[in-house]
């Protein structure tokens, strides 16, 4: 791994810190709060691509269990990996490595769909995957009960999917990081 | 630099290692989830709680950990008593809070930047498979280093989008923050090679 892809990984983490500095945006009718923050590990994967967009999102997680206030609303610390919602921290890393996966794969004829896609894959199916079953093991609830749960956020991931793909669209036209790297 | 949630004392806890206190926690956080009789976890959750104090944390700081997650907690006591029965509840979020409130407590009493040496030490066994320790702590340090840079380069986004009357929209905030810190990050790399760092 070369300096730039030492500094490439600090700094999107860095980045990931910084959204969770955007006030979070609560959803009409369902009121579910929508943080800027869970579109970080979308940007990750979709911008630095599967293993420099997992260790940044890595990185991030490791400095909040550290005890840095980083997540969105200043918490942070250990106690948020091993609570309730800890899993879809700990998924971040794998959804922001997924997306990474399937960007790459399609990187020569990216479009909307098949950014699209690659995000939900890592970014919603993936990520609650892991999520969910973190949930149900911590609440002692069966996985499809969990999911039943976690249904009303799909809302704001929808939206988030949408705004992730449209910038690494746009990020991939001024600033293509993926190929410059195979 | 950002200020961490440690709060400085003199306590056992404080001067305990930061390593020890992660090992205790992963101890405690797997040891719970093998108990599921509630009188059990309610002692260990009572264990927890005095030792608040004994570290030298008044009711105020307790409260702000608890805080966070009574609304979950309350949640969680509702659906298993909706699923099964109260004692179902109990163990959920008795064995929830305990966890997270000596999580809390590893926090509160150790500095990040002895967490980070604790690390450092544990990942000197991972070398030989090809992780670098040196490398991880320069990532480490330029996450710190970099964040009220990048902050300061989001407030600056924002202004000039405003300016355009943009400024309620997420794309044309977070596009130009990410292609400035991409390009940022070009330069640090050529800065950090132009000063021989060479870590392989």
């Amino acid at each position: 791994m070369s300096t730039k892809d030492i500094v490439y990984i600090a700094l999107f983490a860095a980045v990931m810190a910084v959204l969770g500095l955007f006030p979070p945006i609560t959803l009409p009718i369902s009121g579910v709060p929508v943080t800027a923050q869970s579109l970080g590990p979308m940007l990750a994967g979709a911008i630095l691509g599967a293993r420099r967009g997992g260790l940044s999102i890595l990185l991030f997680v490791a400095l909040v269990a550290l005890g840095l206030p980083l997540l969105s609303g200043g918490r942070g610390g250990f106690g948020i990996i091993l609570g309730a919602t800890g899993g879809f921290i700990i998924g971040w890393i794998i959804a922001a490595f997924v997306i990474g996966l399937l960007i790459e794969k399609f990187w020569n004829k990216l479009n909307v769909i098949n950014a699209a896609f690659s995000i939900a894959m890592g970014g919603i199916v993936v990520l609650y995957a892991i999520g969910n079953f973190w949930v149900s093991v911590v609440v002692e609830i069966s996985y499809w009960q969990a999911t039943v749960g976690a249904a009303p956020f799909l809302i704001g991931d929808a939206i988030k999917v949408a705004i992730a793909t449209a910038v690494c669209l746009a990020v991939r036209r001024s600033y293509p990081l993926i190929s410059r790297s195979r | 630099m950002i200020a961490g949630l440690y709060i400085d004392g003199h306590s056992a806890l404080h001067r305990a290692q930061a390593g020890l206190k992660v090992l205790a926690l992963i101890a405690l956080g797997t040891g719970v989830f093998l108990i599921s009789d509630w009188p059990v976890l309610g002692g260990v959750l009572i264990t927890v709680l005095a030792l608040y104090p004994v570290s030298g944390f008044g009711p105020k700081i307790l409260w702000a950990q608890i805080k966070p997650m009574i609304w979950l907690l309350i949640l969680f006591f509702v659906v298993q008593l909706w699923l099964n029965d109260w004692q179902a509840g109990l163990v959920v979020i008795l064995r929830l809070a305990g966890i997270v409130l000596f999580a809390g407590l590893v926090t509160l009493t150790t500095k990040t930047s002895d967490m980070l040496a604790a690390l450092e030490r544990a990942l000197m066994p991972l070398a030989r498979f090809g992780v670098n320790p040196e490398k991880v702590s320069l990532a480490f340090s330029m996450v710190l280093r970099f964040i009220p840079v990048i902050a300061h380069v989001g407030h600056e986004i924002r202004d000039a989008q405003r300016a355009r009357g943009l400024d309620k929209s997420i794309i044309a905030l977070i596009v130009p923050l990410i292609i400035r810190t991409l390009k940022m990050a070009d330069d640090v790399a050529d800065a950090i090679e132009a000063r021989s760092f060479d870590p392989e």
